[in-house]
């Protein structure tokens, strides 16, 4: 944590939407069908883009003059503050549409939240992201609905992905002293106000879906206080190869 | 020159601006292009919204801005981009509408607004006007598209959806 509250606070949801946006961007060249590959790489470009403002939005507020690309390309893991979900690998498409929808559900009310923010930048942003987080959640609501609603095979692999990632659902509602004092001065949003919301959508799809809730039992945490799976310093060496073989590299 | 002529001049170089995705669609059309206004010193200063988030037109659009804004003999201005309001399609002008149908992309059909899962908007086909046409996938060539299929005349189109 550092001195800055807001700081820390805009880099978690920077780090989310670009990691998220990363993995789905690993998607084009691979996705079952085109019109996936495309719908995959559209919602990358929503998050990318998400990020890119959140970041410069960040660097402001640090005022040491760091940039978007500085904070996305120079910083290591430990120093990333997105929740363990969205840094899940991609797996096959079951995989990837249940860690879509469990974070979309989610960011769904968040930025509806998040926009009536004090802070009139993460307002703006939020207004913009809220839009596009309904069409996120509407494509991986469908997506599961007709997968676990499928075939044998379909229905096995989405209940198989969302008792993997169950346990990585409870960090998104987690709140500690960042979150409390922004909430407090009307900035942040309150993650556990959503939980309700998140519920109800969840449990709507999965019931259409065909398949069982998982029990909550033990949850993973630590991502947004900079402990990360495995997986996240994998994301980084392919994403920053450049930045860090070429420094400053620009085209 | 009078604020009111290069308020004039300079509205008139900015709007002419196309988007590069869509050529047929003035940043105008689009409500892309936000404000232009005389600020003191007599610069011009000009506000552009994206669309999404993460529209990678928005580069291209700020510096087809400048360039416009040069070629009519203005040097000082500044082009501000900003989120707020969020860019809505309600915006996109009668005149845009009926340029994008002519140009094979259907138009935006009534306001932005949620709907239910599965549930399809009716889209007239911009080749033939049928009715009877289904979506094929929410996301298309660029972020605000959808792509369609027409039964009729069996022609996929682009559809520019609701935001």
């Amino acid at each position: 944590m550092t001195a800055l509250p807001l700081l820390d606070y805009t880099l978690r949801l920077a780090d989310n939407a670009l990691i998220l946006g990363h993995r789905l961007s690993e998607w084009v060249g691979h996705a079952p069908v085109l019109e996936e590959e495309l719908a995959l790489g559209n919602m990358a470009l929503d998050l990318i883009g998400e990020a890119r403002v959140l970041y410069a939005y960040a660097g402001n507020v640090e005022g040491k003059g760091r940039d978007e690309d500085a904070l996305a390309y120079l910083r290591d893991v430990p120093e990333f503050r997105n929740t363990l979900l969205v840094e899940q690998p991609n797996g096959d498409f079951a995989l990837t549409i249940v860690r879509q929808l469990l974070y979309a559900a989610f960011s769904c009310p968040f930025w509806r939240e998040l926009s009536a923010s004090r802070d009139a930048t993460l307002a703006a942003i939020a207004a913009k992201a809220a839009k596009e987080a309904a069409y996120h959640l509407r494509h991986s609501a469908e997506w599961l609905i007709r997968l676990g609603d499928g075939t044998a095979e379909s229905h096995r692999r989405a209940q198989t992905a969302l008792d993997q990632l169950w346990p990585y659902s409870g960090e998104l509602f987690e709140v500690d002293p960042i979150e409390e004092t922004l909430v407090a001065r009307g900035i942040a949003v309150d993650p556990r106000s959503l939980r309700c919301e998140w519920d109800h959508t969840v449990d709507g799809c999965l019931a259409q879906a065909t398949l069982d809730r998982p029990t909550d039992r033990w949850m993973q945490t630590g991502g947004r206080l900079g402990r990360h799976s495995e997986h996240l310093g994998h994301v980084l060496a392919t994403m920053q190869f450049l930045q860090r073989a070429y420094p400053g590299a620009t085209w | 020159m009078s604020r009111e002529n290069l308020r004039a001049r300079a509205w008139a170089a900015a709007s002419a601006v196309v988007d590069p995705e869509i050529p047929v669609l003035t940043i105008a059309d689009l409500g892309v292009l936000r404000e232009v206004r005389v600020a003191a010193g007599n610069t011009v200063e000009v506000t552009i919204t994206p669309t999404y988030s993460g529209c990678p037109a928005m580069r291209v659009i700020e510096f087809e801005v400048a360039e416009s804004l040069r070629r009519a003999g203005i040097d000082h201005f500044h082009v501000t981009t900003v989120l707020s309001p969020a860019w809505t399609t309600d915006w996109l002008s009668a005149e845009g509408r009926r340029k994008l149908a002519e140009f094979g992309i259907a138009p935006p059909q009534g306001l932005a607004a949620r709907r239910a899962l599965f549930s399809t908007e009716q889209v007239p086909c911009p080749h033939c006007d049928s009715r009877d046409t289904e979506r094929i996938s929410e996301f298309g060539s660029t972020a605000c598209k959808a792509l369609y299929r027409c039964r009729s005349c069996a022609e996929p189109f682009d559809y520019f959806k609701c935001h």
